[in-house]
């Protein structure tokens, strides 16, 4: 079983920065849409990231590139950090032609077989059955691909998880089950919704391994993803890994979180912030100077008002779209 | 006194069997329990235990016999002290020559209601026919179309070892392996979900559902996760799957296992629906239903799977998704119709016929995408329409189909549409309230009547 206080293996510098710079560009889109869902031009529901950056960054950074993706419905850090474009992922949220659905999915339903990103699931807990079928496909053709599911403390409850914890350790499938626990499903923290609140241990009726992690930390998160996937990849079945990590936001833009208290946001922005205290770790070490890190800043601030750009300029889907992509 | 044992109902749909063997002989000692026979159903063969105590007297029916009637008697069993051959006349009696169970040619199943059914024009001229049940021309579908493409699966509740709760998927263990015919735990939400993300992946899954009533637990996956994706994806992702199973009522099952479902799905885009009657249409359907690249419900009837029709010898017979079939020509009514009421309405026109009433009959077989053009251009002949259908009334096929006719064809009309369906009530266990609910042969002539202004 990987042990989540495993030290750090990514001696590489290179590395370290890309995570960095992934963690960053996640926060900065983020901030982006929330400024645009506020001037109307993103609608319905939409869901940020901001906090939890350091869980898909540090587990993306484990992956290989048969592995695949699938996530729920606060997916847009899930998409930047398999390297789906900002620009088509903006244009998606904006409802234009240049979105990764040519607007017919929004926020909620986006894909890229390209990246091997399956969505993007409005339903709570849906995706955990399809990322186990995903897993089921590479056992089925026998190759090493392993399955990254990621689900929340909400789903977490949800009776097909469970189905799919059965089907998966009984047919030993390379999954791995990534519990994001920001604390707060909606506005039920997990205390009021939860009868156990370890979520490593929901897997312990059918003899899957699980990990809590600190999902606040791209380097924990990293190394408890190498070794989750070397366990899937080694035949061994599923695991779940058990991110504790935090959302700054509401739920959804219209969530003012008034279920949590002003001054336990900013203490865990404070004190546990994924990117400031990765950057300080950075400068520490000597991976990068403040200087470094303040022009990657503004290189990404470029790029997310570039896709911002893109996806208020991309014309809206042609009318004939209304019907197409139904069935073949 | 002796006592006459009788042949007994092993499933809700049993009306007759074969008596295999026998495993006690004219004057064995038998006990509550002991094992008298087995006896072998369309679906299964099962061991027949003794009810009473006594002493075979004689056995009636032979082993080996085939099409032995539900109730017939069987054997007789004798009291304590009672004589074998005292007892035998008053048995042959209680069983004369006429009653007596005798082999049939058409083993299995009643057959299906004689008439003649115009042969499908997608036929080549000249192809063998060979008289096949509904179950194994499905059965054979799903063989050839594993044997054609590796990544076609079949997946289910006792698909594999158990050979198929109804006996569909039998064999397929046998030949494709524990890889490629998987038996599921009771988890329908689950593998259907598991199932749709394996299409998402490109594998190409064929879900059995043992009904299609334990699939509303499935409801989430089949409509929001393989229905929805191609749309949501913007044509990137798809999930080419097939979801098959019984569907609608068998017979004294109650309410929640005998809904018909069809209406339910036919209303959801991204899905295509087919219902089949006959076998020819449940093979020819279920391998383009495999081909095909989207979701596909296919919905089959257990009543159904028994009876025998004939199936066209070719090597890749695949028929179009989405073709409606005039199954039998006429000129004064047409009867719109799918699954096991197009054998309702087959019914009907025979009888109709007698009385001089001409009904052509039209046998949907897919349901979504419905072609209307097959139903338009023979309203346009005969101007009347009835519809037949199992489904409950509000919202059925039938009312969809009526709805377009009146729109696109209302000149045409000579009566308004008329409507055969169940009743709307959910299904009574009671076996003459169960009767009622369903759609009957009378019910069909007696809309047609309507239709025509012939009382």
């Amino acid at each position: 079983m990987p042990d989540a206080k495993t030290a750090p293996n990514i001696a590489n510098a290179e590395a370290l920065k890309k995570m960095y710079a992934d963690m960053l560009l996640i926060r900065r889109f983020e901030e982006r849409s929330g400024q645009l869902y506020g001037m109307g031009l993103i609608g319905g529901f939409c869901h940020l990231y901001i906090g939890q950056e350091a869980v898909v960054v540090g587990m993306q950074a484990a992956t290989r590139p048969e592995d695949q993706v699938i996530t729920a419905y606060r997916d847009h850090g899930h998409m930047l950090a398999t390297g789906m474009d900002p620009n088509g992922v903006m244009a998606e949220l904006t409802g234009r032609s240049g979105g990764y659905s040519r607007g017919k999915g929004g926020s909620m339903h986006m894909f890229s077989s390209d990246k091997k990103f399956y969505g993007g699931h409005g339903i709570v807990g849906a995706q955990v059955p399809l990322g186990t079928g995903l897993a089921f496909a590479n056992k089925y053709r026998g190759n090493k691909g392993v399955c990254l599911t990621y689900f929340g403390d909400g789903a977490s409850n949800q009776g097909q998880v469970y189905e799919s914890f059965n089907m998966a350790e009984l047919w030993k499938l390379p999954v791995v089950y990534i519990i994001e626990n920001n604390q707060y499903a909606m506005g039920t923290s997990v205390n009021r919704s939860s009868a156990l609140t370890d979520f490593s241990k929901r897997g312990s009726s059918f003899n899957i391994p699980g990990v809590q992690v600190d999902g606040m930390d791209v380097e924990a998160v990293e190394a408890a993803g190498r070794e989750a996937m070397e366990y899937c990849r080694a035949g061994k079945g599923p695991i779940i890994l058990e991110m504790k990590t935090y959302r700054y936001r509401g739920h959804s833009m219209s969530d003012p979180a008034k279920y949590r208290s002003k001054e336990e946001v900013a203490e865990v922005r404070e004190k546990r912030d994924p990117i400031d205290h990765f950057a300080s770790k950075l400068i520490q070490r000597g991976v990068a100077t403040d200087a470094d890190l303040k022009a990657m800043d503004s290189a990404i601030k470029a790029r997310v008002i570039a896709a911002a750009d893109f996806a208020t300029s991309s014309p809206e889907p042609a009318i004939e779209e209304l019907y197409t992509d139904i069935t073949v | 006194m002796s006592t006459q044992i009788l042949m007994p109902a092993l499933s809700p749909t049993m009306e007759e069997g074969k008596l295999s063997k026998w495993l006690v002989k004219e004057g064995d000692t038998v006990k509550a329990g002991t094992i008298l026979a087995e006896i072998e159903t369309d679906k299964a063969t099962m061991e027949f235990e003794a009810v009473d105590e006594g002493r075979i007297g004689q056995i009636l029916v032979p082993a080996g016999s085939e099409g032995v009637k539900v109730n017939a008697p069987i054997a007789t069993l004798l009291a304590d002290g009672e004589d074998a051959s005292a007892a035998a006349a008053p048995a042959a009696k209680a069983a004369p020559k006429s009653e007596a169970p005798a082999p049939q040619a058409a083993a299995g199943a009643p057959s299906a209601p004689k008439i003649e059914i115009a042969s499908d024009p997608a036929l080549p001229p000249g192809t063998e026919m060979v008289m096949t049940t509904v179950r194994d021309a499905l059965r054979d579908a799903m063989a050839e179309e594993m044997r054609r493409d590796e990544l076609v699966f079949l997946m289910g509740e006792e698909v594999a070892e158990y050979q198929g709760a109804y006996k569909i998927s039998q064999g397929l263990l046998e030949e494709f392996g524990e890889k490629r015919v998987i038996d599921t735990p009771i988890t329908e939400h689950g593998f259907a979900g598991l199932a749709v993300g394996a299409a998402f992946d490109g594998l190409r899954p064929i879900v059995e559902f043992m009904t299609w009533n334990f699939a509303m637990q499935a409801m989430d996956q089949i409509i929001n996760s393989a229905a929805k994706t191609r749309y949501m994806s913007g044509g990137q992702m798809s999930s080419p799957i097939v979801f098959r199973g019984p569907n609608g009522a068998a017979a004294r099952v109650g309410a929640q296992h005998s809904q018909d479902y069809s209406a339910w799905y036919a209303s959801v885009p991204g899905l295509k629906v087919i219902a089949p009657y006959f076998a020819a249409d449940a093979k020819g359907l279920l391998k383009a239903a495999i081909r095909d690249p989207n979701p596909v419900i296919f919905l089959e009837n257990e009543i159904v799977y028994g009876r025998s029709f004939e199936v066209p010898k070719l090597d890749d017979f695949v028929l179009p998704i989405g073709k409606a079939r005039v199954v039998k020509e006429g000129k004064d009514v047409t009867m719109v119709s799918y699954s096991i009421a197009v054998g309702l309405a087959l019914e009907a026109a025979q009888k109709l016929a007698e009385e001089g009433i001409d009904a052509e009959v039209i046998d949907l077989r897919t349901l979504r995408p419905l072609d209307m053009d097959t139903v338009l251009a023979s309203v346009k002949k005969t101007n009347r329409i009835v519809t037949v259908e199992q489904c409950w009334p509000i919202c059925s096929i039938g009312t969809e189909v009526s709805s377009q006719v009146v729109a696109q064809a209302f000149d045409y009309l000579d009566a308004p549409p008329g409507k055969v369906t169940g009743k709307d009530v959910p299904m009574p266990y009671a076996a003459n309230l169960e009767k009622l609910a369903l759609p009957t042969v009378d019910d069909v002539i007696a809309a047609v009547k309507a239709v025509c202004y012939r009382s």
